[in-house]
């Protein structure tokens, strides 16, 4: 009877669980006040349109903003061949393999499905770490593309987004002269009070979210390599190597936190828990310390 | 593991395929009569050694029940430059089908001690009399085969390979996917 290593975190589940079903919940709260109060259907589906292009785009708009540019296993044979494996171990297809040319040690991966994505490192990151460490994060970075989260982030935005552009439009309009619902002022205040609340609600539930991802891929990566350390490595070290980056290139990195393996903000600036997009560090070290103690416990 | 413990993040590496390997014998007749390749003799097992003791012991326990370990021997050990384990096993060129047993015997060992899903890769060694070589790799988490010819240090006769896949048909299940056919460049057994 084969056994398995696999060591399962009910409790992450629960809670990721919880917290989609949450955001769900916002967005079944946000149509019905918009059924009810407005008339704005025509706005909601432009909003709703550019969420899709953002998705349905997200490889070839995440390279180009990155300054990604692809490789072919000619140029690259070692980066490919670290893919090629992490990939046959994983039974997934093989993404594109990009390389962005910046100092900021870091590795995104994106891409709408596991057959149309893409994983970029930068050259700070391969200067940075060792073979195994690299490998580490290209696994990490793997497992976003295999756990869909560029799709199941963006469906989780999608409720902070209308509540966004709802806020706004109701705030114009109710100013204006042009209110087309007959209920006067109180339904503007309504409609305007339960949208901001959704949205502020969302973004803690959204970067709730964004952290249990992080640490879902942490986990998915540490069984594909069976080299939980290595990640702990790399994670330390880049953490690490962001306070020593000179400011001007973390300011450029920062608005693409969510989509990196380690957040590219200096480690002495304080972001409230609740509003990170990743997990603490010291959190994801423990992660990887237990998987470490469960792959190299001794056969009974 | 489906589509719902993927969206919420608990995927494991899949579980290997350990008994297609068995096919091999018979598309190894099927080689020799349509390309004149004969077995070498040499396969060879691929897998992610995990850090800690437990691995370190499961495959010193399958080196030992396979043989002696050492150059010439039954068994021997190395990491390529990737860090994956490889153990190749040299047995009589003509007997495929014992090599064949010898490595799943390998495989089920580490499977047994919750090694399963870091199988990688296994491969069997084919030469012609020219001193052509093609390795028939079987991807453990697809359950497919396919051949890998090479011809240098980083190049690989594909045109060859197609003709593999040709004449292997439906001896063999081999996999469709070309993008999946990775190069395993110096891998023992080839």
């Amino acid at each position: 009877m084969a056994r398995t290593r696999y060591l399962p975190d009910r409790g992450l589940s629960a809670r990721m669980g919880l917290t989609m079903f949450l955001l769900g919940l916002l967005y079944v709260v946000l149509i019905g006040v918009i059924a009810s109060y407005t008339n704005l259907a025509l706005g909601l589906i432009i909003a709703a349109g550019a969420l899709f292009a953002q998705w349905y785009f997200s490889d070839r708009i995440a390279l180009y903003a990155m300054h990604g540019r692809v490789v072919t296993p000619e140029e690259e044979p070692h980066l490919h061949g670290i893919v090629d494996r992490l990939c046959a171990v994983a039974d997934m297809p093989k993404p594109t393999v990009a390389i962005a040319d910046t100092d900021v040690p870091n590795a995104f991966a994106t891409g709408r499905t596991p057959s149309r994505a893409v994983v970029c490192a930068t050259t700070g990151l391969m200067r940075r770490l060792d073979e195994r460490e690299l490998e580490g994060v290209l696994a990490h970075e793997l497992s976003h593309v295999a756990h869909r989260d560029v799709t199941v982030m963006t469906i989780a935005s999608v409720v902070g987004v209308l509540a966004g552009f709802l806020t706004r439009i109701v705030m114009f309009s109710g100013m204006g002269r042009g209110r087309r619902d007959s209920n006067g002022a109180p339904a503007v205040l309504v409609v305007l009070l339960v949208s901001a609340v959704v949205y502020a609600l969302s973004f803690v539930l959204i970067r709730t979210l964004s952290r249990y991802r992080e640490l879902s891929a942490d986990r998915a990566a540490a069984f594909l390599t069976s080299r939980p350390s290595a990640l702990a490595s790399a994670l330390v070290k880049i953490s690490g190597e962001m306070g020593r980056i000179p400011s001007r290139d973390l300011r450029e990195a920062e608005p693409y936190n969510a989509f990196f393996f380690a957040p590219a903000v200096a480690p002495g600036f304080t972001l409230s828990s609740l509003f990170a997009t990743h997990p603490p560090l010291q959190r994801r070290l423990d992660q990887l310390g237990e998987i470490s103690a469960e792959l190299g416990r001794p056969v009974t | 593991m489906g589509w719902l413990d993927r969206v919420l993040g608990r995927s494991t590496p899949p579980a290997p395929s350990l008994d297609a390997l068995f096919a091999l014998p018979g598309a190894a007749l099927t080689l020799e009569s349509a390309l004149g390749l004969a077995p070498t003799g040499l396969g060879s097992v691929s897998f992610r050694a995990a850090e800690g003791g437990a691995s370190a012991s499961t495959v010193d326990d399958v080196v030992a029940l396979l043989g002696t370990e050492g150059t010439g021997a039954a068994v021997e050990r190395s990491v390529d430059r990737f860090g994956y384990t490889w153990l190749m096993l040299r047995r009589d060129a003509s007997d495929v089908a014992g090599l064949v047993t010898d490595l799943h015997a390998v495989n089920v060992t580490l499977q047994d001690n919750g090694f399963g899903p870091s199988l990688l890769c296994s491969l069997v060694g084919f030469a012609d009399p020219s001193g052509r070589r093609l390795g028939l790799v079987y991807l453990y988490k697809r359950g497919t085969f396919y051949p890998f010819a090479p011809t240098g240090a980083e190049q690989r006769d594909s045109p060859f390979e197609l003709q593999a896949r040709g004449a292997l048909g439906a001896d063999l299940p081999v996999e469709a996917d070309l993008s999946r056919w990775f190069p395993v460049w110096g891998a023992p057994g080839l």
